[in-house]
């Protein structure tokens, strides 16, 4: 090697300008809806902007974020959705790293105007799974390596069950501590207007539903939805004439994990670790337990929070499942996690989620979460996804002072 | 056009018309039907054709990095940590341990199967530690699937066996 290269980046970041978020959409999320993915990118966009009190001639940049083609039947979805993005006539990119696109999209919109290139970029992310039919598991086979998995005729639950057994055999953990996660989240999503699933159940309900693959359960898993949403992107002095209280980027990280994941050990995601360390870094967070007061944890399965809160360092491996079971992770407690009733409660339109994670930050931070804002007070807060075969982590973390 | 930021709690509303499945059968919402017929060869490239030929010939091959020391399997034709070419071919034995383990009630297209099926990542003796592989188990009750259970494979006869990583039927607990 000719030269000593910074192996945690963040740390010799330099950026042309600051990066506030002035206002965020959401769609409703649902197992099927009558819009099209354009109709719905347009909802998202729509409200943004109105939130933001701009125009769609304000926007110079737009990033949109989907995932897998294979749900919507549609190559080339990125070009498919521009019009209902308000991508037409301006620089616009599709960007994509599975289930963690609903926070990397907001990753690449923080470039655009860290940058510089951009003043005022618009983030749309849009997921329409029920084009793909009967199920959309059906398109998730073709995730699979076709010769090594493929003919042993898997289903995209596997991967889950496999990293959930892993991790509770590793950590010692019961189901019935990862059951507590999907009754928070479907409880705290009875406050979202967006909604899919917010219900209040017990962990024996969680316990006695259809089993999947074991130990996934039909209630640890979030649903299959469509939906859309949308986040804008200003630099300091855009944001400076359009609010007194923007909310702040105060880090972005990501990595991904090898792809042979039957090489790895599954039972602590260092990809996220490595996300985190990185967000971390560039937001001068070195005891995120202390430091976050608020997080939004991509949740897909319920064990899954549990397993990216401790690779977000927000409790130590094999703790996350106690801070939920003394109600510390509660809306109310000191660490609200997933308060806006996460992928499990709200619903899983794979990128669309940005809306439950990074949106739900956002209006959390700027104390316009309504019902569903957490009980303390807060100044920071972190929102993180996951995708692929269980390698990318993407993390973004906010802030409410500059 | 900027007008200022609107102080209202979020999201204010959502938009987005629930449909049913009812809806559709029912004729109640538009909709266009289409079955795209698709087929794919996929090449399997100089390490996992050799692998599969391994397979045909009932022995499990794995590749070595001499940079790392790592013996890697399933085999590749370069060690992504080192990005350098792997240095030689190895057999490793057709024994394992469960490094995790399901019990599938679902088919790839979420359908309820009747019988349940185990799936294992098992790592392979022989390789570098945690060089797992996924498969299915057999000839074992799911109640009694254990992590570090040991277990070895259960071949298809010579003449069945296609190149295939479904030429070992299952991987079945090893006694004793």
């Amino acid at each position: 090697m000719l030269m000593e290269i910074e192996r945690i980046k963040g740390l010799n970041f330099h950026k042309k300008q600051d990066v506030a978020i002035v206002g965020a959409g959401i769609t409703t999320f649902k197992r099927r809806l009558n819009e099209t993915g354009k109709e719905l990118s347009y909802y998202a966009v729509k409200q943004a902007l109105e939130e933001a009190g701009l125009g769609i001639e304000d926007i110079e940049m737009v990033v949109m974020g989907s995932a897998p083609d294979a749900f919507d039947g549609l190559h080339m979805k990125g070009e498919y959705l521009l019009d209902g993005s308000g991508g037409s006539d301006r620089p616009y990119m599709r960007v994509f790293v599975g289930g963690g696109t609903g926070v990397f999209a907001p990753i690449a919109g923080y470039w655009h105007v860290a940058s510089g290139l951009a003043d005022v970029c618009l983030v749309v992310c849009e997921e329409k799974m029920s084009s793909c039919h009967p199920h959309p598991q059906s398109a998730f086979k073709y995730i699979w390596d076709p010769i090594l998995d493929r003919p042993l005729q898997p289903n995209l639950i596997w991967i889950f069950a496999l990293e959930m057994r892993r991790y509770m055999h590793v950590n010692n953990i019961k189901h019935e501590d990862i059951a507590l996660v999907s009754v928070k989240n479907k409880a705290n999503a009875l406050d979202h207007p967006a909604a899919q699933l917010a219900e209040r159940i017990t962990v024996e309900d969680v316990l006695n539903s259809e089993p999947m693959a074991l130990p996934v359960r039909r209630l640890d898993v979030s649903p299959p939805s469509d939906g859309a949403s949308a986040l804008i992107m200003v630099a300091p002095h855009i944001a400076r004439q359009l609010t007194d209280d923007p909310v702040w980027v105060a880090g972005v990280g990501w990595a991904l994990d090898t792809t042979w994941w039957t090489n790895r050990d599954l039972y602590f995601p260092r990809y996220v670790a490595e996300a985190a360390r990185m967000a971390y870094k560039m937001a001068h967070i070195t005891e995120p337990r202390k430091e976050i007061d608020v997080a939004e944890p991509y949740d897909p399965f319920d064990y899954k929070e549990l397993h990216h809160m401790e690779g977000l360092g927000l409790a130590r491996k094999g703790e996350a499942p106690i801070l939920t079971r003394e109600g510390v992770t509660a809306r109310d407690g000191d660490l609200p996690t997933c308060p806006s009733g996460g992928l499990l409660g709200v619903g899983n339109p794979i990128a669309a989620t940005m809306g439950v994670k990074v949106a739900e930050l956002y209006w959390q931070l700027a104390y316009r979460a309504g019902k569903r804002q957490v009980a303390k007070e807060v100044t920071r807060g972190v929102a993180q996804a996951w995708g692929d075969l269980m390698q990318v982590g993407t993390v973004v973390v906010l802030s409410n002072k500059r | 056009m900027a007008v200022g930021k609107k102080d209202i709690s979020c999201p204010p509303y959502v938009k987005g018309r629930e449909i049913k499945a009812e809806d559709i059968k029912e004729g109640k919402v538009t909709y266009w039907e289409h079955h795209p017929d698709i087929r794919y060869s996929f090449t399997a490239g100089q390490a996992i054709s050799r692998f599969l030929k391994g397979l045909k010939e009932g022995k499990l091959l794995a590749t070595k990095c001499d940079h790392c020391g790592r013996i890697m399997f399933p085999p590749r034709m370069f060690c992504e940590l080192c990005f350098r070419p792997v240095d030689e071919w190895c057999e490793v034995k057709d024994t394992g341990v469960v490094e995790t383990f399901s019990v599938s009630y679902i088919d790839p297209d979420a359908k309820p199967l009747e019988e349940p099926v185990i799936v294992a990542v098992i790592s392979v003796d022989g390789a570098s530690p945690k060089m797992g592989f996924m498969h299915i188990l057999g000839e074992v009750d799911p109640d009694d699937v254990y992590i570090g259970m040991k277990v070895k494979a259960v071949w298809k006869s010579e003449s069945e066996r296609e190149g295939s990583v479904t030429d070992i039927k299952y991987w079945k607990p090893l006694e004793g």
